[in-house]
């Protein structure tokens, strides 16, 4: 008996100690990168035994909310703060882009597969309800050769607060000064019509079922559901298929600050698929603890680096080079 | 004093503990809404609850459409559990064998062990594409002239989100109105034979007569169970700030907005409002249990009333 008694006790001290060892960081906030990130800190475990993660995919409102409490050692958005939040913030909030994805188009129509081509001021008009029928000759001039039935359109979109829907509105406010001026953009918005589906899953699942449908989702839903998607006509003039690589190029050649706050849709890359946004990273640029910061600092360094080659199975787009060494700039400024 | 008396006190106040904690539990909650939703409750006032304006991006906010939303969708789930729960309830207690009844009860308490995102997805699944294919249809073909059941028929809306209420709630209903029942002396029910009623008479004057505040107490649970279920409705609801006459119209509840809102929602005006929102779904359960309670009261000591 005394002897299983030592045994637990040695038991439960050497893992303590195995605890005591590791670094434990926590982080809170968006939902649409947290896929990657549970990869990247279970690599990351591999790399450097040292430092462990515990990240919770609250949204990314709750993210910004923690880090400004401090409640976490780091925070995670899809959309950047807005002046008031940095403000709010008891120091200097640093945003680190840290993978890059596409909210595409989806419908439902029958004998119409992707590639139908879609203008951002018509997708604005579908979505204020200007547009109603599928075959508007706004949208069959963009589209010779497909035969579009005269179904009403069925707008879909998001319930539930998200950073999915925080893009999709970004890019409408960019392309149609009535979308900016009556809607504008925001996690969540005063929809003008629409059924709304709660979840990327929800809005998919509406889609598939409503004859007529259209509808935004994250790329690695619409491809998992095998839902047809628009090619988007990008600031060029160009229609792009949304994949990883015409996702990537709209980080390249847009004008990025030296903030990293900045919205990527429509972009100028002639490439590029126009409803691409990087996800954050949400980090003080003073750090409370040195060993933390220090460990966060050097996590994400790897992240942006040899991380990066784990985006593409799980549908993420890499961050372009241009942007990986702003970033490698920037994290050397960062005090712990 | 003997130590009886002693050893009785000591018991009785421990007991009044447990009541006095649900009294400041309930204090609690209505404390902590009013004093988190000041910002909303000093910017919008009383107009809070007339406007039809939500919109989080100019922060301005009005519940109108949720309370609406919430208010139909039960109302329309209880018209329908209604009949079903009590009818299947008379049945299962005073018709069915016993070893019918005894089966079926454990599968209403089954069906009532289901969580509501099983319905939720059961909707989406079935239920919606149900509705959109063949009863909505149906009913636009023959009841289209009422005003209830017009408009453009998507599948998803109030009727669907009130249809998966009804049958979130029969179960309840069945449960408690059977217990009800059954608890119904058999000497009144042979006086009433002795008299020369039917049997169905003898259920409707006597059974339900004696059994109607038990009855209505099994629908007052289920009403409240209603107003509160969130995930299944938020599911098919089709979550729009619309105020609209047609069941077919998609539309949202209280609950809904904020299960869907909460979680993003960034600025303080706009964390306000949504708690604010929580303080009205709050307020709407306590008048509708008044409510449910002076209806019991006015049945109870109404005329016709044969037994206690």
């Amino acid at each position: 008996m005394k002897k299983i008694l030592a045994l637990v006790v040695a038991m439960v001290m050497a893992t303590s100690l195995a605890f005591a060892d590791a670094t434990l960081i926590n982080g809170a906030g968006a939902t649409f990168p947290y896929p990657i990130y549970s990869k990247w800190f279970d690599e990351y475990s591999k790399v450097n035994p040292g430092v462990l993660f515990n990240y919770q995919s609250i949204g990314s409102g709750g993210g910004i909310k923690q880090i400004t409490a401090k409640t976490v050692d780091f925070g995670a958005s899809d959309g950047p703060m807005t002046m008031d939040q940095m403000t709010a913030a008891p120091g200097r909030i640093y945003h680190i882009p840290t993978v890059m994805g596409a909210v595409v188009i989806a419908y439902n129509l029958q004998g119409v597969d992707k590639g139908l081509k879609l203008s951002g001021d018509v997708l604005a008009d579908i979505y204020l309800g200007k547009i109603t029928q599928w075959n508007d000759p706004r949208i069959t001039e963009q589209n010779a050769g497909v035969t579009l039935p005269s179904n009403s359109i069925i707008v879909v979109h998001r319930s539930d607060g998200s950073g999915t829907s925080y893009i999709f509105t970004d890019y409408l406010s960019k392309v149609s000064g009535e979308w900016k001026g009556k809607v504008g953009k925001a996690t969540s918005v005063n929809w003008p019509l629409g059924l709304g589906g709660k979840g990327n899953e929800g809005v998919a699942g509406m889609l598939k079922q409503t004859p007529g449908g259209i509808g935004y989702v994250e790329l690695a839903y619409a491809k998992e559901n095998n839902l047809p998607y628009a090619f988007m006509k990008n600031a060029s003039g160009a229609y792009i298929e949304p994949t990883l690589d015409s996702t990537s190029k709209a980080a390249d050649g847009a004008v990025i600050p030296d903030d990293f706050r900045a919205s990527v849709t429509n972009s100028p890359n002639p490439e590029a698929y126009p409803i691409s946004s990087f996800t954050w990273l949400l980090i003080y640029k003073q750090m409370d603890d040195p060993v933390k910061g220090k460990a966060i600092v050097d996590f994400i360094k790897w992240a942006i680096t040899d991380g990066q080659k784990y985006t593409t199975d799980l549908d993420y787009a890499p961050l372009p080079a241009n942007v990986v060494q702003m970033i490698q700039a920037k994290l050397d400024k960062v005090k712990f | 004093m003997s130590r009886q008396d002693t050893s009785d006190i000591v018991f009785r106040r421990i007991l009044a503990v447990f009541p006095i904690s649900i009294l400041i539990l309930v204090a609690g909650i209505f404390f902590q809404l009013v004093s988190s939703s000041q910002l909303s409750l000093h910017k919008f006032g009383i107009g809070f609850l007339f406007s039809r304006v939500w919109d989080p991006v100019a922060e301005q906010f009005g519940a109108l459409p949720f309370i609406f939303g919430t208010c139909v969708t039960s109302l329309v789930a209880l018209l329908l559990a209604v009949p079903i729960g009590v009818g299947a309830a008379i049945y299962l207690a005073e018709y069915a064998p016993p070893k019918v009844s005894k089966a079926i009860s454990i599968l209403v308490d089954l069906l009532a062990a289901i969580p509501s995102v099983i319905y939720g997805l059961w909707g989406i699944f079935v239920l919606v594409p149900c509705m959109r294919n063949n009863i909505q249809p149906f009913l636009g073909k023959y009841l289209g002239f009422l005003p209830f059941f017009q408009g453009p028929n998507y599948g998803v809306g109030f009727l669907a989100a009130s249809i998966i209420l009804a049958i979130i709630i029969v179960p309840f209903i069945i449960s408690v109105s059977r217990e009800v029942i059954l608890a119904v002396p058999s000497v009144y029910k042979e006086s009433a034979y002795a008299l020369g009623t039917t049997r169905w008479e003898a259920i409707f004057d006597i059974v339900l007569s004696y059994g109607r505040v038990g009855i209505l107490g099994a629908v007052i649970l289920a009403l409240g169970r209603a107003i509160g279920e969130t995930m299944a409705v938020t599911m098919i609801i089709g979550n729009n700030v619309v105020i609209s006459p047609s069941l077919f119209s998609p539309g949202y509840t209280l609950a809904s907005v904020l299960a869907n809102e909460f979680a993003e929602a960034a600025t303080n005006m706009y964390l306000s409002a949504l708690i604010e929102i929580g303080l009205v779904l709050f307020l709407v359960s306590i008048i509708v249990n008044i409510l449910a309670r002076v209806l019991i009261w006015s049945v109870t000591k109404g005329p016709g009333n044969v037994v206690k």
